[in-house]
């Protein structure tokens, strides 16, 4: 799934400019969980609620989640949160579910579905890449220079489910240019923890040894 | 705002386009109050999502600090034969440890009824799951081993019975300390190893800050118990000048904007406040023999900066320029 700006509704493409110089270009901030390769919130979940489903999506089981607020703050896109007190079943992890009900019966999306513009488009990883490489092309000879897909393979996330067609830096669109998975930095800090604890110990011996 | 300034000539470089072209291409000027935001990333909406942690994680992490230390103080007390002490301290860890604690964790979890679930897998590239089962497991040793140096050190049972309860004392006691360690310290680990950009770029200080302030809040709180003894003074001695080492470490390994949490704002204040009352401060005050002094200096340090450290964490999530700031290093 990627989403795009090709079908100029309202001309909110004001022209081939680069962001600096075009203060009217058309931006969007889109709240969908990416769907990492390598997802943040599923190593982080302590409960085992987060779980990786057949079609490839990131889903937090509703029913088992206990609502930890780890994945919170292991979500390299900000994507997750605790449910807010008023909606049912409050206090839990949620966040957007790629649609897995109406997948499973054998719909898209529903916001690929009712975007007006088809500028959201679901279907196999693969075909979308290449889609959205071709349209990358088309921008960038028509005069768009800056035109890029926001699909960060490199990091430590691996890639995303859920890539963008933009104009400019993604952190225009609040999209951060370098999203990593927590989890790599586990090896320095633990390192750090056993070397505390080993040193708390041989501190306390000695206390008890010398000054008793 | 002078006849030099970038939008001075910004604007007689549009009025000369103007004149000659008749058109005039690219953006204006900004001027303050403008209609037009030029805040960073999207209109200043957060990049990654705040912690939602409250009050009761960073009273956790001071009361797990305390528990994991206390066992592994009793530990050395039972070792040198300090059994009045070993005992006392077997209290503060297995009420700290053994009730404190996962009252305070469950009443963080938005649905506290499923804190069971913790306890459904074990996954080592958690750090949450692998506290729940270190809490689990630090429980599971400090509890029975207090029970048993109690009912050893009364006599209740006779002959070999209470020698299996020396023994059993012994181990649950031992084991409880090896585990106090990871308590103490896997809480840095745990708020380390985030996509929030003020706790990971610190993620190698936090263990050692949080290790070392459990182990002289025990030694503290022992103290002020009544145990005015030199092993506990050099223990206060030794955190003391840990933390000391780790605010001057806080204060010359900056980040910039990526972690400005920790050196402005509100959150700013309360990490040093915190640091200079359980480092520098407690460590004179300790040095001029007082104390009782020294101890409740360091206590109200070691909270303050727990609370510090989540608040940083507020901040730093909340700052979209912070996360792109640390994702260049």
């Amino acid at each position: 799934m990627f989403l795009e700006q090709d079908r100029a509704k309202g001309n909110q493409i004001a022209g081939p400019m680069s962001l600096d110089q075009d203060p009217f270009r058309w931006v969007f901030l889109s709240d969908v969980c990416k769907h990492c390769e390598e997802a943040g919130c599923l190593e982080a979940c302590p409960t085992g609620s987060i779980v990786r489903t057949e079609v490839g999506s990131v889903l937090v089981q509703n029913d088992v989640c206990n609502g930890c607020g780890y994945c919170v703050v292991s979500c390299p896109f900000g994507v997750i949160d605790r449910r807010p007190a008023p909606l049912p079943d409050s206090g839990g992890a949620f966040k957007c579910t790629f649609c897995y009900d109406r997948q499973k019966s054998g719909l898209v999306p529903a916001c690929a579905k009712v975007c007006p513009t088809e500028s959201i488009v679901f279907g196999r990883l693969d075909d979308l890449r290449a889609r959205g490489a071709e349209r990358v092309q088309q921008l960038q000879q028509s005069g768009y220079n800056d035109a890029q897909l926001y699909d960060p393979t490199e990091t430590s996330v691996r890639g995303i489910h859920a890539f963008f067609l933009i104009l400019g830096e993604p952190e225009a669109y609040g999209l951060p240019p370098k999203p990593q998975i927590p989890t790599i930095y586990l090896k320095s800090a633990w390192t750090s923890a056993f070397a505390t604890a080993i040193a708390s110990i041989i501190a306390t011996l000695l206390a008890f040894a010398f000054f008793s | 705002m002078t006849t030099n300034s970038p939008s001075e000539k910004r604007l007689e470089e549009l009025r000369e386009q103007a004149w000659k072209e008749g058109v005039v291409a690219g953006r204006g000027v900004d001027v303050a109050g403008g209609p037009i935001p030029s805040k960073p990333g999207y209109y200043g909406q957060p990049v990654v999502k705040p912690p939602v942690w409250t009050w009761e994680v960073p009273l956790y992490f001071f009361f797990g600090g305390i528990a994991g230390m206390s066992a592994v103080i009793a530990s050395g007390a039972l070792i040198f034969h300090h059994v009045d002490l070993a005992r006392e301290a077997m209290w503060l860890a297995a009420i700290s440890g053994g009730i404190l604690s996962p009252i305070l964790l469950i009443m963080d979890l938005g649905r506290p009824h499923l804190f069971l679930n913790m306890l459904r897998v074990f996954k080592h590239r958690s750090a949450m799951s692998m506290g729940a089962w270190i809490l689990s497991a630090f429980g599971a040793c400090a509890v029975p081993g207090l029970i048993a140096l109690e009912l050893h050190t009364h006599q209740i049972f006779p002959g070999t019975l209470d020698q299996l309860l020396r023994l059993a004392a012994g181990t649950f006691i031992f084991g409880s300390a090896i585990f106090g360690t990871l308590l103490a310290t896997y809480t840095g680990v745990l708020i380390g190893a985030t996509t929030i950009p003020a706790w990971f770029l610190h993620r190698t200080l936090l263990p050692i800050h949080f290790g070392t302030a459990g182990l002289g809040s025990a030694a503290a709180v022992l103290e002020l118990l009544g145990y005015r003894i030199a092993a506990l003074n050099f223990l206060g001695f030794y955190a003391a000048a840990v933390e000391s080492a780790l605010l001057i470490w806080l204060s010359v390994d900056k980040h910039g904007v990526a972690d400005r949490a920790i050196h402005e704002h509100g959150s700013g204040w309360l990490i040093r406040i915190g640091e200079v009352l359980n480092g520098p401060l407690a460590l004179i005050l300790r040095f001029f023999g007082l104390v009782p002094l020294a101890a409740i200096s360091f206590l109200i340090g070691a909270l303050v900066s727990r609370f510090g450290w989540i608040a940083v964490g507020k901040v730093s999530g909340s700052d979209p320029e912070s996360v792109f700031a640390a994702e260049r290093y």
